[in-house]
């Protein structure tokens, strides 16, 4: 039902998201999905990887503060309202969203979006009872 | 558990007769063979022989740093250069460095104040002694090196950085005691959980560090994650270096070798000699060297001595650990800080290293003060509303304090400027002139 994301602190300053891009690129890792939370003095940069164990290593050799944590990716349809149905499963509930970050997939017509909620647990449950398309992580590798 | 019983245990009447032997043998090789020092005198209408008590030492002039920079690099030899074996400079991140020479005795001097130390440590002769203080200028890597020969230990001279190297050397070498600055003890305490070794497969006894202040807080953090007993010690450059004193095993004040050197506490604003138990400045005189003897240094350091006999025995003047510098206080809107007063602040919130830089600008008539924070994984959050919390946990911590409000920053782990392994931890923007 979740899938684990990795956070990485950096620094607001010149060629940092360059160097813990490129710590992943040699070690092979390949990013899904990507986000970047910023405020002028650093940033969060959030991703999906192929190898969050091997990434965390790497990222870590190269002194970057790294967390994984738990998102939810969810299937959207890919038209208007699309987003606007299924946050409404949550606005019912109640439950608020810390975040979220969207992408386009050309395999599907659907667009794929990341979401970290403040209440993980109740919101899986509204998700369950809704007919939301949650991914898992074999949905993504294909992505 | 004693290297010089008799120097470290003995009465005080003994030991005071010694001292004003030396200091007056001290006084008269400085007046008769440094300018500096004859001049001194000189202005002050003083002779060598108007030292008569220890309490005489009070009409010597003060000797301050600007005076050592203006001596650069060798002008307070009080010995043909040829009897000169070894030089050290501190720094000069505040200005020209100032430079101690010493001669074959004053090394031995230094080794035989380092080996008290070690041995308070618990040292014995098989001991494996991985030292991590950097070699070269700085004082820190040498004096702990003169020290371990010494005492006929074994010094595995791997100096400071290159953090796998000392893990690896700890594990393979079975390393009894570690030397080195205690924000790199706390650097490698944490390099040591994050490469998962465990505390049985390394088998350290005990820490030495000093040469940068730390806190009771740090002295925990490095104790549990090293799994060891640490110990202050002090000293500076100008003085000889590391070994002035340091702690026994009841982390009480630091023993000062006052065979060895004559420390006095004053008020650093009028220069009145203080009673002991009293806050202030330490001043001290050598009482043996005699490649470059110096007299009355102001260390700008502010501590109180103790006099009273230690539980371990010996009798040797205590001073408690040092709460700030003369000169590091900083006046900020009026209010006085001292950097350790940030770095206990932060300790107090949960993840917070203190690893820290104290930021001050003037940008218009305020003072504007940011403190930037080496994060840590602990303190990192993928949420922004939480890394805003941090943020003012740590700030309302500095305000409690400090009585000061400041702006946070947190920054990437090992960002933060470091000299020589020595944490800079002030930068004074303020144009005051």
């Amino acid at each position: 039902m979740v899938v684990k994301q990795i956070s990485i602190f950096v620094e607001n300053k010149e060629g940092r998201i360059k160097k813990a891009i490129d710590t992943l690129a040699k070690q092979n890792i390949n990013i899904r999905a990507l986000s970047i939370a910023d405020t002028t003095k650093y940033g969060i940069l959030r991703l999906i990887v192929s190898d969050n164990e091997k990434a965390i290593e790497a990222l870590e050799n190269d002194n970057f503060i790294v967390k994984e944590n738990e998102v939810i990716i969810l299937a959207v349809p890919d038209k208007p309202n699309g987003l606007n149905s299924t946050l409404a499963v949550f606005d019912e509930k109640g439950i608020n969203l810390e975040y979220l970050y969207a992408f386009v997939s050309s395999k599907t017509d659907e667009a794929i979006v990341v979401m970290r909620l403040e209440n993980m647990e109740k919101a899986i449950e509204a998700l369950n009872e809704s007919n939301v398309k949650i991914l898992d992580v074999d949905d993504i590798k294909d992505l | 558990m004693f290297w010089n019983e008799q120097a470290e245990c003995m009465g005080r009447e003994e030991k005071e007769k010694l001292q004003l032997e030396r200091l007056q043998k001290t006084v008269k090789l400085a007046y008769e063979n440094v300018e500096f020092y004859k001049k001194r005198f000189d202005e002050a209408g003083l002779k060598p022989e108007d030292i008569k008590t220890l309490k005489d030492i009070e009409k010597i002039p003060f000797t301050t740093k600007s005076d050592l920079r203006e001596a650069y690099p060798l002008g307070l030899l009080a010995v043909p250069r040829d009897e000169i074996v070894e030089i050290h400079a501190s720094s000069g991140t505040t200005g020209k460095p100032t430079v101690t020479a010493y001669t074959q005795n004053d090394l031995e001097i230094w080794g035989e104040c380092i080996a008290r130390g070690l041995k308070m440590a618990g040292a014995e002769k098989d001991y494996i002694i991985q030292n991590a203080y950097g070699y070269g200028l700085f004082t820190g890597g040498f004096g702990i090196h003169h020290g371990g020969n010494k005492m006929g230990a074994i010094t595995v001279p791997i100096s400071a950085g290159n953090t796998q190297r000392q893990l690896d050397t700890m594990i393979d070498f079975q390393t009894d005691i570690l030397t080195c600055t205690p924000s790199y003890a706390m650097y490698l305490g944490e390099s040591r959980e994050k490469a998962g070794i465990s505390l049985d497969e390394i088998n350290l006894k005990a820490g030495i560090h000093g040469a940068e202040m730390w806190t009771d807080e740090m002295r925990k953090r490095i104790e549990t994650s090293l799994g060891i007993k640490t110990f202050n010690i002090y000293g500076l450059t100008e003085v000889m270096g590391p070994g002035v004193s340091q702690e026994c095993e009841y982390q009480n004040g630091m023993h000062i070798q006052d065979d060895q050197f004559y420390p006095e506490i004053i008020n650093s604003e009028t220069g009145e000699t203080l009673d002991y138990g009293e806050e202030g400045e330490l001043v001290l005189t050598s009482l043996t060297k005699t490649g470059m003897p110096i007299l009355r240094f102001r260390t700008k350091d502010l501590t109180s001595l103790i006099g009273e006999k230690c539980e371990c025995g010996r009798t040797t003047v205590r001073m408690t650990r040092i709460t700030g510098r003369s000169d590091d206080m900083l006046k900020i809107k009026g209010v006085m800080v001292f950097p350790s007063q940030i770095e206990k602040a932060l300790l107090k919130v949960t993840g917070a290293t203190p690893n820290y830089l104290i930021h001050v600008t003037r940008p218009d008539i305020l003072d504007e003060v940011e403190v930037k924070v080496e994060a840590s994984k602990e303190l990192f959050s993928d949420e922004m509303k939480e890394m805003a919390r941090v943020e003012k946990e740590i700030q309302s911590s500095i305000r409690s304090e400090t009585g000061l409000r400041v702006d946070v920053t947190i920054c990437e782990p090992e960002s933060l400027p470091r000299s020589e392994g020595k944490a800079v931890r002030v930068i004074d923007e303020r144009n005051l002139k």
